[in-house]
Parts: structure tokens; sequence; C-alpha cells
């Protein structure tokens, strides 16, 4: 096992590693590397704002732009009426007009698109916009909207065993209910488009967007033109972290209808006020359980119903909420399980894809039940959770058996690593010997499946060029969004060719170069275009070792290799360098480029059973975090996260650490400060980085130790690598119960509730509920006799 | 017409006449197609924007760092700014170095403003590179993508580098800054004051921290007074009794001077807490009373400070009470003309404890749910004096008069602080926000209270006794 300790990880680096995180590193630091409005500007590039609906439900009565239209600088005012296509862009449910055309359904919808020659006229248009809206009653609560038949889809339901018979066998049943909130992406780089029309009326769109495709065909959608006239490119994202996967997509097309309508290039780039107000966020859920158990602490049944608040439209809902139902049951084996799912819509805005995609949410309620059953047995938690650990064959829920099952070999390193027993001691210590501050810890498992979980989208391509000189370009459907996938795709293609990663250019993804690509999401963007670019270079090296054998007389091309730029016949150098064999194959009019297309085998899920195989693997990983609570303010400091990290074979290891950190990050964050607020009327009240707040670099702990598990291989992975980026965000569930924990120790028999984020307002209102009650009862009674 | 400005952008001197409240993040994208200065927030809080603003001091040009969405151009007058672009050498800077050795960044929109941070601490006087000063220049910058390790881990790289000295003859020596740097004091030199006599302005800038963040759209279209053109708004004497502190005078400099140390030594730890540096670099004292907001953190500790505002009108002067000076909700006791000129600040008899307390959501450079400080003096075991304030309690930063004369006289034991909460809790009028419930503020007015006086007097009163008491 390796920690991430500075010397060693240092001492550790492979030869090329340094040079590979340098791609676009270096750029960034520089300020060089380019974001869609940092391209140069054409001359009479003109800009774009969007007005949204002040009120969060009703029907559209009169719309009048004419005063905007007149203002200075103002070249058109775009409304449904101007859309030539169709307008709508739900990716799933077509339920989702990009510009409200009779009803509007949330607060911020787009209703009418302002053309300026700058943004800050086309923002100051936007102001004479006038519009009358008959306001209708509004939903925010997941569960009023499903019970006033509000859903989107159907309920799906995942069963394994009997849960009504299993009931009887159960020593203790427990009933409860979780809440969590929501989470607003704050990528660094808002949401943001440019459009470019092109001859013979295509248009060229730059976008910062994790799914060119969904882009290019929601594009050619509204426009009413075939695909093959959008063409989208993307350079990077400054952060995407699933809210640039389908979320991106409106902003692009109404550059692009805009475009279309000016005959100029037309770019939109929101301010933080309105992404943070228009976009989708995490999902809020209510979540129902029951639970039922052993004396000793076995779960023998386990109930959830989950009520996700899916927003005004379906976006990615459904995908979401199958994901939540998959992750139900966390790393843990129960015999006997129900777990009910419902997406319901509300007048919020379309909440979508974020980190996770539905899991936390799923993981944050059986941690819930397990601390509960542990609360109310007076075992510890990690005793529950570790007797109920998955084992290599246990089901899942959906048929899926757990093979190569690492749960409780990563939870077993992690105690034995970093002396769980240790802590524990510690944390008895501290909390007796001090009254206003108390420690808590908590493990947290993960067990994430890897793929899509609609099979289709498994497939990826990739083009691989061999210019005579030598150099390589590679261009494949994956985004490169901060993950690392230039890096990675870089280092894949280079020790496969066996030259120099120098060579390598990983380009910009590009719809005209790969066609059809799935989003950059579900952590699967290395694995599906990265074993595609290793299908197009394979093929590659196929027609240069054939070269190479006719070159040097040789019959066995096969024993052909090449290693650090030299060719290599049976082990022995040949003289020949990579330069010299590219040039022959050109001479001899070999084709130097390739195609190659990855499609994730033995993949397949049947809805109608809710049973099949919908995962490549699962990534399973274990998290101690600690914490400090000062009860008497009620805030909290993180002290460590502690984590070993099941990563196949880690194919860069900077790479891969820095996603297992940023998501922990992230999970911290939604588990604590980040409090999103909307109020009775639809408004978001946490719609500026003043008033919703992310992790900065005090609030995260410097003690941060990751340890990747050492022989884990992963066969279908390229170079045995496994997916990184999303399960590590859940490590930070952890955070919530390890405070729960130290709130314990202040407080051993107040009923304290599962709700999420623990903000510092929540910890100090739950730890003093009789002051809080007797301060509201005396300004009561001020109250009548004043 | 507006005045024309003269400053030097990197290594380019600039004299332009665009209007003086453009912010200066805009002058560089929009006008001068300067991208590597990024836009993420535009209200002060993610960094992006980060830039460096020289000023001369005495011989030397001294830079901070500072964000360039809350900065009018009016202000760069005489001044030099550092934009990534004039910090970009051939080779990385060691601060860039770091960055890709540790890969402590990912998507890199972050990245150039943490560079000019990192470079600007590296700029500061000579002393080792710290883990503490990586995270003070760390401070006001959000990364989403990192979760931060890489990034404070930098430190160590930064320390290891043989021959690191700070100070920018230093610097440019060791090939970490451009030559030109060592030109500016003496260009910076020859560009002439503006002429006394502008056009009398709509509004008046001081930092523009929350001005900006107010009316961004509203302040780049009209002419705006930039203050801190005006030097003589700066700066702290001692004069008799009281210190006298400029309203311009920024948080990090009242933080760095001695007797404000003096007077609240553990003042680095609450400056941490309620500004990043970039932030510290530009709020004036000045603009933190006027903006009236109710959780102003500077204005609550000049409270409970016993401070007194000096304001002038041309060259009438007049003094108000700090206490005073606040209405109602952003009603000032002021007139348009008058310009908060001085802070008066008592200085309070020896043995006087202060204290202060905030609780936020994220517990460093977030607004206050409450935040408090306390002026206390105890004599044989019995309060002689207490000066209690509180934000985020009443719709303006609140001196708790009563609480305060409550205390007096009475002996320092649980039952005393028990009894100043009862009073607290009728002096206080919170409404429920974003900030927290009105219950919620309720129970920190309680608990902050506590925390007062088991902070300052943890022999005499602990938080256990306090609960039993009640």
């Amino acid at each position: 096992m390796n920690r991430n300790n500075h010397r060693n990880r240092r001492g550790r680096r492979e030869s090329g590693e340094r040079v590979l995180i340098n791609t676009d590193a270096a750029s960034h630091t520089r300020g060089e590397s380019q974001y869609v409005d940092d391209l140069p500007r054409p001359a009479d590039l003109l800009h774009a704002a969007v007005f949204g609906s002040p009120v969060a439900h009703g029907r559209l009565k009169t719309l009048d732009t004419s005063a905007a239209l007149a203002s200075e600088g103002v070249v058109a005012v775009l409304t449904a009426a101007d859309i030539p296509g169709e307008n709508q862009i739900g990716p799933i449910i077509p339920d989702e007009e990009l510009l409200a055309s009779e009803e509007v359904h949330f607060v911020g919808q787009p209703v009418a698109v302002v053309v300026a020659e700058t943004a800050e006229l086309a923002r100051k248009a936007r102001e004479k916009i006038r519009i009358d809206i008959e306001e209708q009653d509004i939903i925010t609560d997941p569960i009023e909207a499903y019970e006033k038949g509000e859903i989107i889809g159907s309920p799906r339901v995942f069963e394994l065993g009997d849960v009504a018979s299993a009931w009887e066998q159960c020593d203790l049943i427990l009933e409860d209910t979780c809440v969590v909130g929501g989470q607003e992406h704050v990528y660094l780089e808002t949401q943001r488009a440019r459009a470019v029309p092109q001859e013979g009326g295509r248009l060229q769109i730059f976008s910062s967007t994790q799914s060119p495709y969904a882009t290019q065909r929601t594009v050619a959608r509204i426009l009413g033109v075939p695909n093959h006239a959008i063409e989208v490119d993307v350079l990077r994202l400054g952060g995407g972290f699933g809210g640039k996967e389908d979320q991106a997509t409106p902003w692009a097309c109404m550059a692009a209808l805009a475009a279309r309508h000016t005959g100029r290039p037309v770019e939109l780039v929101l301010s933080r006020a309105e992404d943070m107000r228009m976009t989708g966020k995490r999902h809020p859920y209510v979540s129902k359980f029951k639970i039922g158990v052993k004396r000793d602490g076995t779960i023998l049944a386990y109930e959830v119903r989950h009520y996700q608040n899916a927003g005004a439209a379906a976006d990615l809902s459904p995908a979401i909420l199958e994901r939540t139902l998959f992750h139900s049951t966390n790393a843990y084996f129960i015999p006997n399980v129900r777990a009910f799912a419902v997406s319901c819509r509300t007048n919020l805005p379309p909440f979508t894809a974020f980190r996770g995609f539905g899991g936390p949410q799923a993981m944050f309620v059986i941690e819930s039940a397990i601390t509960k059953v542990a609360e109310a047995l007076g075992l510890p938690r990690e005793a529950v959770q570790r007797k109920n650990l998955l084992q290599e064959g246990d089901a899942f829920p959906y048929g899926q058996r757990a093979e190569r099952c690492r749960a409780r070999r990563t939870w077993d390193e992690t105690v034995m690593a970093y002396d769980l027993t240790a802590i524990r001691e510690c944390v008895r210590q501290f909390n007796e010997t001090h009254f206003e501050r108390k420690k808590g810890y908590a493990l947290m498992p993960v067990c994430f499946g890897i793929s899509f979980t609609s099979t289709f989208m498994n497939q990826a391509g990739a083009l691989v060029h061999v210019y005579t000189d030598g150099s390589v370009s590679v261009s494949t459907g994956g985004v490169e969004m901060g993950q690392g996938l230039r890096a990675n795709l870089t280092r894949i293609a280079a020790q496969a060719l066996g030259i120099r990663p120098q060579r390598i250019r990983v380009e910009t993804t590009n719809t005209t170069r790969v066609a059809n690509m799935s989003p950059s999401a579900a952590s699967a963007t290395t694995v599906l275009n990265g074993n595609a670019t290793l299908m197009a270079v394979e093929q590659i090296l196929e027609r240069l070792k054939r070269v190479a054998a006719q070159e040097l007389n040789v019959a066995d091309w096969q024993a052909i290799r090449i290693a650090d730029e030299a060719v290599l016949h049976g082990g022995h150098d040949t003289g020949m360098t990579w330069s010299e064999l590219v040039q022959k194959a050109y001479l001899r009019r070999v084709d130097l480029s390739a195609h190659g297309f990855y499609a994730t085998p033995n993949l397949y899920f049947d809805r109608e059973k809710e049973k099949g195989r919908p995962f490549a693997y699962h990534v399973y990983g274990t998290a101690i975090v600690e914490v400090t609570v000062d009860c008497l303010r009620g805030t909290y400091e993180v002290d460590s996260v502690k984590i070993v990290h099941d990563l196949g074979r880690p194919l860069n290891r900077t790479v891969d650490l820095g996603q297992v950190e940023g998501g922990l990050a992230q999970g911290l964050g939604w588990m604590t400060m980040e409090d999103l607020r909307f109020n009775e009327r639809g408004e978001c009240l946490s719609a500026t980085l003043a008033t919703y707040k992310v992790p900065d670099a005090f609030f995260m702990p410097d003690d941060i130790q990751v340890a990747f598990l050492e022989d884990a291989d992963e066969p279908t992975g390229p170079y045995g690598n496994k997916a990184v980026g999303e399960p590590p965000f859940m490590y930070g569930i952890g955070v919530f119960f390890a405070i729960r924990h130290a709130m314990r120790a202040f407080r051993p028999n107040t009923e304290l509730p599962f709700r999420a984020p623990m903000t510092p307002e929540r910890v100090l209102m739950q730890l003093h509920q009789v002051e809080v009650e007797a301060l509201t009862a005396a300004q009561a009674s001020v109250a009548v006799t004043m | 017409m507006p005045p024309t400005i003269q400053f030097i952008l990197n290594d380019r001197t600039i004299s332009t006449d665009i209007p003086t409240g453009l912010l200066v993040l805009d002058f560089l994208r929009k006008y001068l197609h300067l991208h590597g200065t990024k836009e993420g927030c535009k209200e002060g809080d993610c960094g992006a924007c980060t830039v460096l603003v020289g000023e001369l001091r005495g011989r030397k040009v001294e830079y901070l760092p500072v964000t360039s969405c809350l900065m009018p151009v009016g202000e760069l007058h005489g001044k030099h700014l550092v934009t990534i672009e004039g910090l970009n050498l051939p080779q990385l800077n060691p601060a860039q170095e770091a960055i890709v050795e540790e890969g402590a960044t990912q998507c890199g929109f972050c990245t150039p403003g943490i560079v000019v941070s990192m470079t600007g601490y590296l700029m500061q006087a000579d002393g080792p590179v710290t883990a503490d000063g990586i995270k003070m220049a760390l401070s006001g910058h959000l990364c989403r993508c990192t979760g931060y390790r890489s990034l404070k881990q930098s430190w160590m790289y930064l320390q290891q580098r043989p021959g690191q000295r700070r100070g920018i003859e230093a610097l440019v020596k060791a090939g970490i800054l451009p030559e030109y740097f060592l030109e500016i004091p003496k260009r910076l030199r020859a560009i002439p004051p503006l002429p006394e006599k502008a056009p009398s302005p709509q509004v008046v800038i001081a930092g523009g921290t929350d001005l900006y963040v107010q009316q961004g759209e509203r302040l780049p279209d009209i002419p705006v007074g930039v203050l801190n053109l005006r030097p003589e708004l700066r700066g702290i004497q001692r004069e008799n009794g009281h210190l006298r502190v400029g309203a311009l005078t920024t948080f990090e400099e009242f933080a760095a001077h001695a007797e404000v140390r003096r007077l609240v030594p553990d003042i680095d730890q609450y400056m941490a807490l309620i500004a990043s540096w970039q932030i510290r670099n530009r709020a004036t004292l000045g603009g933190n009373i006027v903006n009236a907001s109710p959780i102003a953190d500077m204005t609550i500790l000049l409270l409970a400070l016993n401070a007194t505002l000096v304001l002038q009108n041309g060259s009438a002067q007049r003094e108000v009470p700090l206490a005073e000076f606040y209405r109602g909700y952003k009603t000032l006791d002021k007139q348009p003309d008058e310009l908060v000129y001085d802070i008066l600040i008592p200085l309070p008899p020896p043995g006087t404890k202060i204290n202060w307390e905030k609780v936020s959501k994220r517990k460093y450079l977030d607004i206050a749910s409450v935040n408090s400080a306390i002026a206390v003096r105890v004599e044989d075991g019995h309060i002689a004096e207490a000066t209690l304030a509180m934000g985020g309690v009443a719709p303006v930063p609140l001196l708790m008069r009563r609480t305060g004369a409550f205390l007096i006289g009475k002996p320092l034991a649980p039952d005393t602080v028990t009894g100043a909460i009862e009073v607290a809790q009728q002096e206080i009028s919170p409404i429920s926000d974003i900030r927290g419930s009105a219950d919620y503020k309720r129970l920190l007015t309680r608990q902050l209270t506590i925390a007062h006086f088991c902070k300052l007097f943890p022999e005499q009163i602990k938080a256990r006794d306090v609960y039993e008491s009640q």
C-alpha cells in the first residue's frame, strides 16, 4: 500500500510522468490555457443575455420586447416564436422548451434572448423587457408533488429476496426519514458558448459542454437542420462536475439561434448569479427507510422509498433516479431489499447530473439507517458496517454479483493502516477530558458501479493520425474538464506506440472528427476513450510492424516491437527509429490514420425485470473521517480524512490522486456548508458565492491521506486502470456521521435527525434544543405582556 | 471629459480616459484582451481575477494582491498593475513550477489567479516560505477541482528551492520576476499626480469591496469619486488617549499596527476569518462603517472599542459616537456631502480585555450568522466596565447598551453571565434569513455571550457552570 506521503510519491514517479502532467498544467499556470471566451474575438462578435421568468409557475399573458429591441446596441431580441425548428431540449423526455412559449415552470426559466453589441448593453436592454404572467400555485416539496401526482416517468422498484416475510425474523426494526439537500456545481467557469456562422448555413459552436454530441443534435433540432450542419468544438472546460453534461446545451442553442438570426458570431456567457439562478444542481431527496436487523447487527431487511426532487423538467432525472436505486445498499449485502424511487416534478430549476449522479443520496440513506441501528443496539457504528460488507459473489438488488469484490479488503486495510483502534482511543480520551469540544469519527465505505447505466451509452470513438514527422494527433469523444483526460490519453497512446509522450497531441473534442459521442461522464471517460484510442493505435501499430518486417526482411511481424522510439525485433534493437519507420510506411503508401471504436462488453440491463449486469465493475474504497465539534458555538473542523482507494492499477498517480482529493472536497462540502435554499416562491436564496459557500483552503483538513490498493488490476480497464472520477465524492458523506458521533458525545440521548447538510446552525440548534425552546418561550411571553 | 489616468500595466505605460468606475477586470479582458485574468464570480469570493497592484512607498514599490473585479480603473493612476501575463518568464517561476509539480491544477480556471497571489506572497519581505504563509496566499481563492492539499503542499516545494530569498530585487536576480520590475519605481515617480479638480462624482468609492457587489452594473457608467487617490485619509496615529485611524485605512493596515495588536492581541486570527488577503488589502474601516451592514465584522469590533467617528464636510468637522451613527437599517447620521474622515478609538484603561466571536456557515471568509465583540475590565472580582456589541441580531450593528449596563458592578460569576443573556435577549430583534433563523440567532446570542466570558476568564467562567446556573 502506498500513502501519498510527499517523498514517497515523488520517489515513485515513473519517467515521463512529469512531462505528462505538464501538458496542460504549465499553460494553466501561465494563464495561457484558453476557455470559450478567451478565443480570439471576431470583430463582428455579438453578445447575448438571457431573460428568465421572474415567477415559478404561470401562463404567459404578454411578452413585450419592443423597448429592449429599441435599446442602444441591441441587434435582436429572440423569443420562442423565432425558433425555426422544434422548441424542445429535453434529453430523455421531451418536456422542456428552450424558450418558454406559453407557460413557465421555474424562476429563471429562459423566455427571451437579447443580442447586442456588448454583454453590458444586452443586460441593460434585458431590464426593459415587460412580461405579464398569470401566476399559478407552485410546488417545491417532492412529497407534495408525489401526492398530487406530479411525477416524471414511472416509479421504479428494485427488489431482492422477500422483505415482507423478512421483517418477522428481525430482532429490531427501525424507521426514519432522511432529508438531503441539493448542491450547486460552482464550476469556476460559468456556462458559455460561442456560435460562429459558416458558409452554407452551417454553424461552428465553441461550447463549454461535457456532451458535444448532445449539444450538436439539440442545436440541430432547435434550428431544424441536420446534425452535419452543426460543428461543436470543445477545447476544455473550466470545471463541469456533471453541470455541463446536459445543461450546457441550452446556452449553446441560444447562441446558435442568435447567430442564425443575425448572421453574426454570438457569444453567451452567464454571469455567476445568472448561472446559479438559472441552471440545475444536484437533486435534493426525501427518503424514508425501514431497516430490520438481528441483535448482533446483521441486516436482514431494508426498505427504502426515495422521493427525488427533479425540478420542473425531466432533464437527466430518470437516469439519476436509476443510479439512486443501483446504490441503495452501497457496499453492503442485504438479503431482502425493496427500493422504491420516484422523480417528483416541482417548480424549481430542473435538477441535473452532479458527480455521483444519484448515488450519494442513496448512500446517505443506508448509512443513516445503519447509524440508527448501531445507536439502538449500542454498538459502534463501524461494527454494524463491517458485519454487513459485501463479499465476493454477493448479489446486488439488481441481479449483478460482486466480482473481484474489495469492500472488505479496503475496509480492513483502512482500519489497519490508519490504526482505527488508536483513533477510537484518542477520541474517547479527548471527549472525557473536554466539555465544550468533542471529537467524532466515522468510517465510510463506498461501492460504486462503473458504466453508463443506459447500456447503449457505453461506446466511444477515437481518431488517431500519425504524421510523417512522427508526431501523433489523437482525437476522441472525451472532453477535458480538469479530470486529466488529455494527460491520460497522452500516456495511453505513448505507451502503446512505444514513443515519447511529447510526440502526442490530444486534440480538441470535435463532432466532425469523432461522431455521436457519449457525454464525458459516469467516471467512464478515460476508460471508454482510452480503450478506443488503444484500438485505433493498435491498428496503426500493426501496419507499422508489417512495414518494419518487410524493411528488415523478416517474416514474423508479430516479433516487432517499438520501445523508447526504437524498433525492436525479438527484443533486439534493429537500428531503425520510430521516425524512420513512419517515413518508410508513408512512402509505401500505408495508411497512418485509424479510427478506433470501443463498446464495453458484457453489459445488459432489463428494465422490465430490473435485473441485469449494468456495470463493467465496481470501485471500492473506505475512508475514516475525524472531526472536532465546538459544542458551545456549533462550529466544527474536519481534522483528517484517511482513505484506502481501489484504483485498479494507477495510470497516472498525480492525476488520480487529484480526482480522489477533489471528489472528497465536494463531498465534504455537500454534507456541511453547501446549503442550497429556495423560498416558498421558488426563488433561489443562495444564488451568489456570498450566500452559497464551498470548501476553501482552510476548511479542507491539512491531514488528508490517500493510499491506493496494490495488485488490484482491473482486466477491462486501459492498462488495468479503474475509473476514479465519482466514487471519492462519497467518502465525504462520512463527515456527517463523524459530526453526529461527536454530537452524541455531548448529548448522548437527544433525538438527532438525518438531515443534511449539517450546517453549524443545525449542529447548534440540535445540541441545545431545550435552550431554544426556553428562549422562544421567553420571547413569546414577552410578546404577550407587551 | 473624465481625467486621463496614467499607470503601468505589466511593462507598458497606459494612458486612458475611459470611465473611472470601469472594473479593472473588464478593462483587462474586454479592452486589452489580456485573458489570463479570469472572471469567476465578480464579487470577490473566488479570486480567479486576482492581480497585483504596486504602489510607491518611499523609494520602493509595494505589491499586494487584489481582486480586479472590485477595483475601479480610476484608482490605478500612478500605480503598477501586474497580471499573470506580466509575471510570465520564458521558464516557469517557482510558484508555477510548484503547482505543476504537485499536480495542483486540474481545470486550470482558478490557476492564474492563484499563481498571482503566490508570487505576490513571494514578493513580500524576506523570510522563509511557510505553510501558513501559503495558506494566506490561497485564502481568497476557490478551487473546485483539487481539494487544496496539492496547492497547500506547494510551500514545501517553494521552501526547498535553494537560495530562495524574497523581496523584489532578490526575485529578479534569481530569475523569478521579469527584469522590468526594477525600473518600475522610477517610472511610477515620473507619473504626475491627477489634477485636483475632478468632475463631481455621483458616488464615492473607498475599497469598493461591497459597493461593487451591490452596484456592479451601474458604477462602470457613472463618474465615481475614487477616495483611494487621497492619501490623507489613510494611516493611524496615536494621540492623547486615543488612536486616530484614517477612514481609508485598510483592514490589513489596521491589523498590522502595533497599537491595534496590543489592544486586540489575536487580531490576526480575526482578520483571517473575516476577509481574504486580497479583500483585506482593499476593504477599508470607513467603508465597512458606512456600508452599514448589520453584521459588519470590523464595525462590531469598533463598537466594542467604543469608537467615535469624525465626519467632514468641506472644512467643517463633527464627531459622532459610532453607536449613534446608525439610525435604522442602512440609515446613517450622515449628510450626503459628509465623509467619514477619521475613526477615534479611545485607548482603554489597563486590564481591559477584548474578545471577538464570529459564527458563519463556512468558518473562514463568510458573512456571519452572528458576530460579537466585547471589552471587559474586571476589578476585585467584579465587572468594572463592559461594552458588548452584536451583529446579525438587529437592523444595525448593535451596541448592547442594556446588557453592558447590567454587567457593570456584577461579580464575575456564571450567574452574571446567565443574567446578561436574559437582558441580551430583550435587546435583540433577529430575523430569519439565509444566514440563519431568528431562533438560531437568539441561541447564538446566548452562546457567544457565554463564549466571551469562557475565553476571557477561563478560570472563573466555564460553560458547564453557566448551563447549570440556568
